[in-house]
């Protein structure tokens, strides 16, 4: 049997066929809201955002030749069609196949989902466990304090203050954006990770808490174990279980490209292609970004559910 | 004397929940505290073991145990008598192990916490010959079990099992057998009788049920909203004083012309 997954045959090619179903789901309906939408996607494309008159015979040579006077579920299936063969259509906006642009931009929302990940991780982790372990010392108090003002404060505003702050006043970081380098790096990813540390600092803490005050922990003191005994071998690995699913939803969320901090520090990624993509209606790429974010999100459960498995031997034994 | 108990009061803040418990144990003597839920009979076996929940704390009184003052102890004390010279057995001890590790790794773990010197295989060794002297079968597959995998005796034998490694001078007995079926509870009985014969350790039994505690016990202690309202030798079954040990009496049931606690 394969060590590294515990889910059986049957299972996992359920869940991939499951996935393959959403997909399909998702597809149709932002094919159909894109259709619904208004604005012209043939008219956008000569034009762009400037007023240029162009004749309507010109409208509808194109519209033609693109496919889009036909009907809808035509459409739709052409679209499938080549989508299957791994074409997932071409950006009007950049004159490139979708597929080469969400590559393109894929990079920089990895690298930002990956260093704010891990910064919120180094944060939340630690604090999280030492203000659980020492409830209602002055320590927990101000982590309470803290973190009730972080999940309070919006993503926009914190990126704001932090560009205001060392960008503009203290002048350390780089204001423009626009490119992938450490510089300028560090403060979306600090944006990002600061309110999720915030949020998971939280967790982490209410989780541990109730760990601490399960029987098998009255049962490991009364056997005489010590209290990092406690905390490290037993408490840890019962509060990892519900992390990991938090954490997994935290980060699929992330690899769809973070919009709002990527719009405000122009960061290059999927966020800000995808809401570019929606204001030039280039809707193939608006297709290929959406079809990317549900992927993930799904590939990320499939991989919390088997790690799942792996952690807690109920779950493991029962699927048997 | 190997247990002393004098005056004992216990507050939860500053809300005095149990008073005046004595209790005066010697080797190989079994003691029983009987009451119904809420009239404070764990919460004294549990400040005897100094494990308190929350704020509850020793408010008045002492304990004295093999000539120590437990009340001195420090924290590191505690957690080197506790498991050692004295052990717990729970009301469920399936609860009370982690049930995302194997039996096994919890019982090892346990006897290199107070024998660090063993190996790891040494430690393992010495948990299945226990388990064995529980009769629990095939001790190696209990050790690879996780703690769900197990019936309710089973688990309550483990948890037997892990209370005696150490031949503890004190057995603290928090209602053993309430989880159980009628049969399984009689065995269970039988053996912390066992136990308590072959390693001529004293035993505090907690339970509601006076029928059980008059059959295996030599000492009893009634309880009652956290006042001791009765207390002696055997004599009290015999010939009760207080009206509510004569209404726990008159709740054992009858079998044949015998309550069954007459032996």
């Amino acid at each position: 049997m394969r060590e590294w997954c515990v889910l059986s045959n049957k299972q996992l090619l359920g869940r991939i066929g499951q996935i393959v179903l959403v997909l399909l789901g998702i597809s149709f309906i932002t094919f159909a809201l894109v259709m619904l939408s208004p604005g012209d996607p043939v008219r956008q494309m000569i034009a762009g955002n400037e007023d240029i008159v162009v004749s309507q015979q010109e409208v509808e040579a194109l519209r033609h030749e693109l496919g889009l006077d036909k009907p809808f579920i035509f459409q739709y299936l052409d679209w499938l069609g080549r989508a299957v063969q791994g074409d997932f259509g071409f950006s009007y906006m950049v004159k490139k196949p979708v597929i080469e642009e969400l590559m393109h931009s894929l990079p920089a929302t990895v690298i930002l989902a990956v260093a704010s990940t891990v910064f919120m991780l180094l944060v939340s982790i630690p604090a999280g466990i030492y203000s659980a372990v020492k409830h209602n010392s002055w320590f927990d108090y101000m982590v309470r304090g803290l973190t009730f003002v972080g999940v309070s404060i919006p993503n926009f505003w914190m990126g704001l203050m932090l560009l205001w702050i060392f960008g503009l006043k203290l002048g350390l970081l780089p204001i423009v954006g626009g490119r992938v380098s450490p510089e300028t790096l560090v403060l979306p990813a600090l944006t990002l990770g600061i309110v999720m540390a915030a949020k998971y600092t939280r967790q982490v803490r209410a989780t541990v808490l109730e760990e601490l005050n399960q029987d098998y922990v009255v049962g490991a003191r009364a056997r005489g174990m010590s209290e990092s005994h406690i905390l490290w071998k037993e408490v840890l690995p019962n509060a990892m279980l519900p992390l990991i699913t938090l954490l997994g939803l935290s980060f699929g969320n992330l690899l769809g490209g973070a919009a709002v901090v990527e719009i405000v520090f122009s960061w290059p990624g999927l966020g800000y292609l995808a809401v570019q993509s929606i204001i030039y209606r280039d809707f193939q790429l608006v297709q290929g970004i959406v079809l990317w974010i549900a992927l993930m999100y799904m590939v990320i459960n499939l991989i919390v559910d088997i790690s799942y498995n792996h952690l807690d031997p109920r779950l493991r034994k029962a699927g048997k | 004397m190997l247990l002393d108990v004098k005056n004992l009061d216990i507050s939860y803040g500053s809300k005095l929940t149990v008073s005046g418990v004595n209790i005066q144990l010697d080797k190989g003597e079994i003691l029983s505290i009987v009451g119904e839920s809420g009239s404070g009979k764990t919460t004294v076996i549990r400040a005897v073991m100094g494990c308190l929940p929350g704020r509850g704390h020793v408010s008045g009184g002492s304990i004295t145990f093999g000539g120590r003052d437990m009340l001195k102890n420090t924290r590191e004390d505690w957690r080197k008598i506790s498991g050692s010279e004295m052990s717990m057995i729970f009301q469920d001890s399936g609860n009370m192990i982690n049930p995302i590790r194997r039996i096994g790794e919890q019982f090892t773990d346990y006897i290199l916490a107070h024998a660090p010197q063993k190996s790891k295989a040494e430690a393992a060794e010495m948990a299945k010959d226990m388990l064995n002297k529980v009769r629990l079968p095939n001790p190696q597959n209990i050790m690879n079990s996780y703690p769900f995998e197990l019936s309710g005796g089973m688990r309550q034998r483990v948890g037997i099992a892990m209370a005696m490694i150490f031949s503890p001078k004190l057995l603290l007995a928090d209602e053993p057998t309430s989880a159980l079926d009628v049969t399984t509870q009689a065995q269970i009985i039988r053996q912390i009788v066992d136990v308590r014969n072959e390693y001529n350790a004293a035993v505090i039994l907690v339970t509601h049920n006076i029928g059980v505690a008059s059959y295996v016990s030599n000492k009893l202690i009634v309880m009652k909203n956290g006042h001791v309202v009765e207390s002696g030798g055997r004599e009290i079954i015999e010939n009760p004083q207080h009206a509510y040990t004569k209404e726990l009496l008159a709740a054992v049931p009858v079998l044949g012309d015998k309550k069954y606690y007459e032996r």
